[in-house]
This record gives C-alpha cells, sequence and structure tokens, in this order.
C-alpha cells in the first residue's frame, strides 16, 4: 500500500502546499489502488484521464499560488451527483446511458476548490438501500472482514457504499455521500469511516438526483474529521438553484475543532437504548459518554418521546417523495426506453424494466400513501409525526448542546445474510432517521471494534446550523477514541 | 391494513409500472408487511399539530420572473432516446 494513498486530506494539502509532493503523484497513486481494488466494486464509473487532467491544473495553480482548498485532492464522487460529460447513473438500470449535460453544484463546487474526481461512486439504485445490495451494477464489497470468517464478503452499508468503501479501502481520500435518512451515516460506521451530513439547506441539491427532496442532504466522507470540516467547506454554501439551500454565510468549520469542550452538555437519549440493543453497542456508547466527560463536557440524559415512531413516519414520507420525484423517468426525454404501442405502454414497460425491486416496491408505497382516500391518513399523518419529532430535538436543544448516540444497531452485515423482510433491512437506520426527518446535522466516526474486529461508529447530532459544535466534539471524541484499525490489506 | 392483489395491480397502473401477474402476490405480502408496520402511527396524538411543511425554518425566496437559463435544444435533448427534428417522439396519441 503507497503512503500517498494513507495520508489524510490535511496532511495532503500540507505536503502539496511545501511541494513536497505533487497532485499528479498523488493521482497516480491513487488510480492504480482503484484499478488494484476493483474487485470491491466501489465505482460505476472509473475517470483516470479527467482526474490527471484536473490533477494537471491543480499543480498548476499550486504552483502559482491560487489554488483551492482542496487543490490536487483525489476525491470519489457519488453517482447521484450530475457530472457534466460524465455518465451518471445513480445505479439504476433506468440512466444506464445517462450522460448529464450540466454539473451539480456539489460537483462544481469541489472542481472549483481545485478536487480531483476519481470517477462515479456506486450506490443503493436511487440512494434506497441500507447495504448497497440494490445497485443495478452488483453489490458493492466492504474491504473489512470478520475475524472468523475472511471468506465471508460484508456489505458496505448503504445507500453511499460506494463511497464509503472507497475511502476506507485508501482508494479515494475523501468522497461525497447523500443522507436521505442515513446513507453517509450508517456506511461511514459499517466502514470505520467519518461521514458528516450536514442541516438540511446547507448543501444545495441541485444536480443531485431526487430521492426524497425533504430529506436529501449531501455530506463527505472522510478518514478524519478535519477532513470531514475541509471537504464540507468546499461543498457547501448558498445556492440560487436550489430554493431550500439557507441563504447564510459559511463558518471556517476546520477552526471550530478547537480540542475545548469543557462545559458543553451532551445529551445522551434515552429512548436509543431499546431492549434488545446489543451489549457491545451499548458499551460503544458509554465509553464514548465517558470519553467526552474525561474531556469536560457533562453528559445529560434526555428524552426524545417520539423515536420510537421515526421510522414509520420515515417510510411513509420517503417513498411518497420517492414516488412524486420519480416519475420523471418516462422513457421519453431521457434514460431507457422500451417501445410500447401506446404512450402508456412505453411508460409502464420503460419503468418495470427499469426500475429494481425496492424502488418499484418503495414507488408503489409511495403512491398507495398518496392516493385519494388515504392522503390524510398516512401522508398528512406522518408529516404530523414528523413535526412530534423535530418538536423533541428542539426541545432537547433547549438543555443541551450536542446529542450523542450510537449510529447504526450492529456492525456491518453478510451479503447475502439478511432476510427478505424489508421492515428488518430498515432497522440498521433506527437510529439515522430521527435526525434526518428533523433536518438536522449529524456525524459517524468510529470508536470501536466489534468481537469480530468490524468498525462500530458513534453518531453526534446538533441544533440546525451548528455544524460547527458536532465537528468539535466528534473532533474531541476522535482523538480520545483514537480508532486506528484499517481493513484487509491496507496497512499504515 | 392489507393490501391485496388487486390493489398492487391498481397501484402498479397509476404508477405506470408494468408488473407481471406473478409478482403481484409477493408484492401484495410486501406491502401488507409494510402498512403494518406503519400503522402504528395510529397510536401517536397528533391532535392539533400542523404537518410539517418546511424542513429548515425559512421563507421561500422569490425572484424576478425571468428568462435566466435555457437557448440549447441540442443540450436538452442530448440524451433523449429517439429524438427528431428538435421535438422528443412518442407514439402515436391521437387518432
Amino acid at each position: 500500500m503507497s503512503e500517498l494513498t494513507n495520508l489524510t486530506i490535511a496532511d495532503a494539502r500540507a505536503k502539496l502546499g511545501k511541494g513536497e509532493i505533487s497532485a499528479v503523484e498523488l493521482t497516480e497513486a491513487h488510480i492504480q489502488a482503484m484499478e488494484k481494488a476493483r474487485g470491491l466494486n466501489a465505482f460505476v464509473t472509473e475517470t483516470p484521464d479527467l482526474a490527471l487532467e484536473r490533477a494537471r491544473e491543480a499543480d498548476a495553480a499550486l504552483k502559482k499560488g491560487d489554488a483551492g482548498i482542496l487543490a490536487g485532492i483525489p476525491l470519489g464522487i457519488k453517482d447521484l451527483f450530475c457530472t457534466e460529460g460524465v455518465r451518471t447513473t445513480a445505479s439504476s438500470k433506468i440512466l444506464e446511458n445517462f450522460v448529464p449535460p450540466y454539473e451539480s453544484t456539489i460537483s462544481a463546487n469541489l472542481k472549483k476548490a481545485g478536487a480531483v474526481m476519481l470517477g462515479k461512486t456506486s450506490l443503493d439504485e436511487f440512494a434506497m438501500g441500507s447495504s448497497n445490495m440494490t445497485s443495478a451494477f452488483g453489490p458493492v464489497i466492504s474491504p473489512w472482514k470478520r475475524k472468523s470468517n475472511s471468506n465471508a464478503q460484508l456489505v458496505p452499508g448503504g445507500s453511499s457504499g460506494g463511497s464509503a468503501s472507497a475511502v476506507s479501502a485508501r482508494i479515494a481520500m475523501g468522497a461525497t455521500g447523500t443522507d436521505t435518512g442515513g446513507s453517509i451515516r450508517q456506511p461511514a460506521s459499517f466502514c470505520g469511516i467519518v461521514g458528516l451530513k450536514p442541516t438540511y439547506g446547507r448543501c444545495s441539491r441541485w444536480g443531485t438526483i431526487a430521492f426524497a427532496s425533504s430529506l436529501d442532504q449531501a455530506g463527505p466522507m472522510t478518514r478524519s474529521v478535519k477532513d470531514a470540516a475541509l471537504m464540507l467547506q468546499a461543498m457547501a454554501g448558498h445556492d440560487p438553484k436550489d430554493s431550500t439551500s439557507a441563504n447564510i454565510a459559511l463558518p471556517d468549520f476546520a477552526a471550530a475543532l478547537t480540542g475545548d469542550i469543557r462545559g458543553l452538555k451532551v445529551g445522551i437519549p434515552k429512548e436509543y437504548r431499546p431492549d434488545g440493543l446489543s451489549a457491545e453497542i451499548q458499551k460503544l456508547w458509554d465509553d464514548g459518554i465517558e470519553m467526552l466527560k474525561a474531556a469536560g463536557a457533562t453528559p445529560v440524559e434526555i428524552s426524545l418521546p417520539h423515536t420510537k415512531y421515526a421510522l414509520a413516519a420515515y417510510y411513509i414520507v420517503a417513498p411518497a417523495e420517492c414516488s412524486s420525484n420519480l416519475s420523471r423517468y418516462d422513457g421519453v426525454r431521457y434514460g431507457l426506453r422500451v417501445e410500447g404501442k401506446t404512450l402508456d405502454e412505453l411508460y409502464a414497460k420503460t419503468r418495470a424494466a427499469g426500475f429494481g425491486q425496492e424502488v418499484r416496491r418503495r414507488i408503489l408505497i409511495g403512491t398507495y400513501v398518496l392516493s385519494a382516500g388515504y392522503y390524510d391518513a398516512y401522508y398528512t399523518k406522518a408529516q404530523k409525526v414528523r413535526a412530534l419529532i423535530a418538536e423533541d430535538f428542539r426541545k432537547a436543544y433547549e438543555m443541551v448542546d450536542v446529542i450523542l448516540t450510537p449510529t447504526a444497531p450492529s456492525a456491518a452485515f453478510g451479503i447475502g445474510e439478511t432476510n427478505e423482510d424489508p421492515v428488518a433491512m430498515w432497522l440498521n437506520d433506527v437510529f439515522t432517521v430521527p435526525a434526518s426527518l428533523a433536518g438536522l446535522p449529524g456525524i459517524s466516526l468510529p470508536t470501536g471494534l466489534s468481537s469480530e474486529g468490524l468498525p462500530l461508529g458513534l453518531q453526534l447530532l446538533g441544533r440546525p446550523f451548528d455544524e460547527e459544535t458536532v465537528l468539535k466534539v466528534a473532533g474531541v471524541l476522535e482523538s480520545a477514541a483514537g480508532f486506528k484499525a484499517t481493513p484487509t490489506g491496507v496497512e499504515i | 391494513m392489507s393490501v391485496d392483489k388487486d390493489t398492487v395491480k391498481k397501484l402498479a397502473t397509476l404508477a405506470r409500472l408494468d408488473l407481471p401477474d406473478e409478482e403481484l402476490a409477493h408484492l401484495a405480502g410486501e406491502l401488507s408487511t409494510i402498512m403494518q408496520f406503519v400503522e402504528q402511527l395510529g397510536e401517536v396524538n397528533t391532535d392539533g399539530v400542523a404537518p410539517m411543511t418546511s424542513v429548515a425554518h425559512m421563507n421561500l425566496p422569490r425572484r424576478a420572473d425571468e428568462v435566466t437559463d435555457g437557448g440549447y435544444p441540442e443540450r436538452v435533448l442530448a440524451n433523449a432516446p429517439d429524438a427528431m427534428d428538435g421535438f422528443y417522439t412518442v407514439p402515436k396519441v391521437v387518432e
């Protein structure tokens, strides 16, 4: 394993700035890593030529002294962000040959900051899933292995599974993810990396293929908290092209990492300790509480009484918005087309052939809960419960500055080890969904290993637009936990 | 609430999904499981609660009603599966 691919973004920036390494060298090392690790299936499309072109531009800018904050940093871009001239599939057959004529704001912002795109990372189809098994291009494999059985292939989590796998396996220094109900935080936890979901409205959704528009939010996936702050700095900001993008000034996120959390109050929600929560996860959480206490913060037990209903509300709201958003795939304007004798037949044949099982299921649920006679009973009811969940958090933040919980109820599971029950799969998101419904910022960072040697993450949640406190506390937790484990085949 | 095969068929028609008949029974089972799971929301007292309509508390921005983009039909049509003479094409809809 090349030394260059083990660097954090912060370290690579320092070396690039001093001229110790070049962006081209750094990019070449990552292109080689990407080729070597093709077995993980982390990328839908690799763009090595484009990467080298951008790296040469970054080197020129670094020389001239006008380089952006991510100049020369090789990144993976989730294949949900439209990239001009580069195929963008959402890991769906229906967009298999879609080449966007425009660039998403997020990928454009990263490009402007000088970042190098290595390729487009795989995801669950249309970001619907928690395992990356629903991709039309095959499952993504986690680089991590169980101690007891190194043959079993594990999932990287989802939906940003390709991004998580690539960052963890040292193919990319960082990657973009999107989080609708946990799609950044859960794969970050499964793969032992840092994943930050910003406040809804912090990052523009323009040019990001939509799943559930009131929940979708882009964020960075990296190997350190500081790297997440740096990447967020480049990604975030007001965008007039997204009417829900927040028009507020960006703080200096990395500057928030002061290491000083003395006097901060950390909420510990009692509803996140359900019966049956594994002893391993309970211990991870308790250890995290102790670490923050030792650093001078005060844990405070809080109650978020409607937590129990978050998954049910989510699985009405998200499919409703999905069925509406995905109605645009009609076989007429872009994407797959299956001919039919009538226009309706063309639509129905195209959509049946183009969408996978999970996506079809969610479209049907969404259609059901939005249909005449059921709209109020399901959709309006869910939006009311959602308001109560947001209110729970608002009240909690009158007493505490940040909330600490586990990210996921378990370590990564194996491909083919899950049962068919869709509801059982959804339980992966039980700790991440409530903050999504409330639009709050959250980060997952690795703080321990399971008995099988697999990474486990803790989650910190903050007030709206207070990523700074989230990052600050995450930085302290990161130092205290000292997570140094690496996946199989990666030696530091 | 249990969802039967006929309901799935109706939903598939509404959603423009041409599903084979042999998939309907399986989907009815899955949808029933899901709908039974979400039933629990009935336990929550939501009297007097306004449904959430905006995640971040912001007013929707306004802008001048002007054309700010466009004028490149070839880019718009670049991904069309079957474009012709600057138009999208569909099967004949008027006899």
